[in-house]
């Protein structure tokens, strides 16, 4: 997986004391090193999606979407500080933007330049509340956001083109020959509807953690962090706080905007009730869950999502349960993990791997 | 030099002196009723450390709120190499060439110290975002550029072994030569310093004072301090504030022989705090205890 964490930044030698020797290498080898991780989780991808049935590949595209949506949240609030809870109503508008791009038939627009036009409508979207958002701090932003949360799926009612309480279906478009040929020659088997959109997202998905990790690596995830730790030391440090925060915010609607876009497709509808409050709050506990700042976390949180209710639902059955009652137990088992690495783990999973990683190396 | 002992509302460089960096003509800043500043004047020539003293309360802080873009005041000017600062705002500082550290230090905790210095260096850095999101190699060799000049400062100040740590983990001495090489890491050409000998031991100091004369073949210094031994050692001119008045000016000795001093400054650290104009006094201190978190 193309996956970084914080941590992952400093050098490992930098433990030792003493001077440390030169370090030319100081993340000259960036993008390669991205890069490979990239091909080697589409590999992984490709594996995995290859040698399960057609459930598990809708519950690998919901993962992808959700993945999408944490890795924009993730560097919002764990890099930067700004808390969300409006994720959900920024990923609304890039199903929506997709669920109407895709009206018609055959559809206006090829389906990478559909997403592409729904991550920038969000994107546009996100400047504007995220201009609004850099005159407010902590509680208030979480607020404001919440308040998004809250209105977008009530404005959406109110215009007839959205289709209401029903929602707009989403026309999935052919899928192209050429691609159809293409895996048929890869992986030897059929490439049905299902499976491609979740290629679609994991590919989408895995663009989008490249450039996230560029970002974090860089001198941008330096400056967000350096605003998320001190405002005044980084204003005297040159850097514009207002500027940082709104750049913050666009990256991470953004990323939200093309979680909404895959989601639309892989759910097929885009109605108001699949944007409500609970969607931005599991974002936000996905991305607490694996780690705030760390991209593998957020992934790690949505995989957590994605498959921790089915295989608990699949328990209690197996335990006797009926039907019900085993559906019953996978919101109480995901609440009792999110109590348990609250309290046994406050640095999500990976934050606490990585602290224990680092003192057994004997650094503080 | 024979500075005048009032604050005057025009000032230019006396002495045939060098012209100067930064001045500071006529500031007055107001908190609510309290007078914080009145009238304020100072000059900072190039490669001169120039000490603000006084006691509590006197408006040292909010002076250096005001020339770091903190506080607005409400009449006088800034001059920045002759040039009028108008709507100074405190991210412009470093860009403009000036440094500054912060009281509390404000070192990023969830940052290694190299990374803490790099985020000072911003100055040098020549490519955006674009190069940054596509991991260009333009942007990875501009960073390491930022970081091989930030290792250089950090061993400078003798502390580059610590490059790779928390600055949490390190005692305090450290993180304070970590947050000047913040403040130095750009190469401003005025570095303002705010309580730097705070916290530090006898020696400490002593090696902090040498630190800050070292600095003068680059840039001019302003320090704003408590330790009259630090201040008397390393400055080249000095101005006294009392209740938001300049009330002397001068080299070290002249300041420490003025009798204006003696009784507003020695007097108070000798003779305890009581005093007759202790609610303006308080008031003022409101307005120096605002480290100028001003959105």
């Amino acid at each position: 997986m193309p996956t970084t964490t914080e941590a992952g930044e400093k050098d490992p030698a930098a433990a030792a004391d003493g001077r440390g020797g030169p370090r030319r290498r100081w993340r000259s080898s960036v993008l390669p090193r991205h890069l490979s991780l990239a091909v080697l989780g589409l590999l992984a991808v490709t594996v995995v999606m290859e040698t399960t049935g057609s459930f598990a590949n809708s519950q690998l595209a919901s993962m992808a979407y959700l993945g999408i949506a944490a890795g924009g949240l993730t560097v919002l609030t764990g890099l930067n500080g700004q808390l969300s809870l409006g994720h959900g109503a920024f990923m609304a508008v890039g199903a929506y933007t997709t669920a109407l791009f895709l009206d018609g038939e055959p559809p206006a627009l090829p389906l990478p330049v559909v997403l592409a036009a729904a991550t920038l409508v969000t994107l546009l979207v996100g400047a504007v509340v995220g201009v609004a958002a850099a005159r407010l701090h902590g509680p208030y932003i979480a607020g404001a956001t919440l308040a998004l949360a809250v209105a977008v799926p009530g404005v959406v009612l109110h215009f007839e083109r959205l289709g209401g309480e029903q929602g707009l279906g989403v026309r999935m478009p052919e899928t192209p020959v050429w691609v159809l040929d293409a895996a048929y020659f890869v992986t030897g088997s059929e490439l049905d509807p299902t499976k491609y959109v979740a290629y679609i997202g994991w590919a989408a998905l895995v663009v989008t953690y490249v450039l996230l990790a560029n970002l974090m690596r860089g001198r941008v995830g330096r400056t967000w962090r350096a605003v998320r730790d001190d405002e005044v030391a980084a204003e005297i440090a040159g850097i514009h706080l207002g500027r940082a925060r709104v750049l913050a915010f666009v990256v991470s609607t953004a990323c939200a905007g093309l979680a909404g876009a895959v989601m639309a497709m892989a759910v097929r509808i885009t109605a108001p009730s699949g944007f409500s409050l609970t969607l931005s709050l599991t974002l936000l506990s996905a991305v607490v869950l694996g780690g705030l700042g760390s991209l593998t976390g957020a992934l790690i949180g949505s995989a957590l999502l994605t498959f921790l209710p089915h295989l608990v639902t699949g328990l209690g059955t197996d335990a006797g349960l009926t039907d019900v009652r085993a559906a019953e137990l996978a919101p109480a088992v995901y609440g009792l993990t999110m109590i348990l690495v609250i309290l046994v783990a406050p640095a999500g999973i990976t934050g606490t791997l990585r602290n224990l990683w680092r003192r057994r190396r004997g650094v503080a | 030099m024979s500075p005048p002992t009032t604050a005057t509302t025009e000032r230019t460089d006396h002495d045939g002196g060098p012209p100067a960096l930064f001045s500071i003509t006529g500031v007055s800043v107001r908190f609510g009723g309290v007078r914080a500043l009145s009238e304020v004047s100072l000059d900072v020539a190039p490669r001169q450390v120039l000490g603000v003293i006084g006691p509590n309360g006197a408006g040292k802080t909010t002076l250096f709120n005001v020339a770091c873009g903190f506080v607005r005041p409400d009449s006088g000017r800034l001059l920045w190499k002759g040039e009028e600062l108008t709507g100074l705002r405190p991210h412009r500082l470093a860009s403009l060439g000036i440094g500054r550290t912060l009281q509390g230090l404000g070192l990023f905790d969830r940052m290694t110290v190299l990374e803490n210095v790099m985020v000072g260096a911003g100055r040098h850095a020549r490519t955006g975002f674009a190069s940054a999101l596509f991991g260009l190699g333009r942007g990875a060799r501009d960073d390491a550029a930022l970081a091989a000049r930030a290792r250089r400062t950090l061993a400078g100040l003798g502390v580059e072994r610590y490059a790779d740590r928390l600055p949490g983990s390190l005692p305090y001495p450290v993180r304070k030569r970590v947050a000047l090489a913040r403040a130095l890491v750009g190469e401003p050409e005025l570095l303002l310093l705010d309580e730097p000998a705070g916290g530090l031991a006898g020696d400490e100091m002593a090696e902090l004072g040498e630190l800050i004369r070292g600095l003068t073949d680059r840039m001019a210094v302003m320090l704003v301090e408590h330790h009259m031994d630090l201040v008397m050692s390393v400055c080249d001119d000095i101005t006294v504030l009392d209740f938001g008045r300049v009330i002397a000016r001068g080299g070290p000795d002249e300041v420490r022989r003025d009798p204006a001093v003696v009784a507003a400054y020695l007097g108070e650290e000798v003779g305890g705090k009581a005093g007759g104009k202790a609610g303006e006094g308080a008031g003022e201190r409101a307005g120096r205890e605002q480290r100028g978190t001003g959105e």
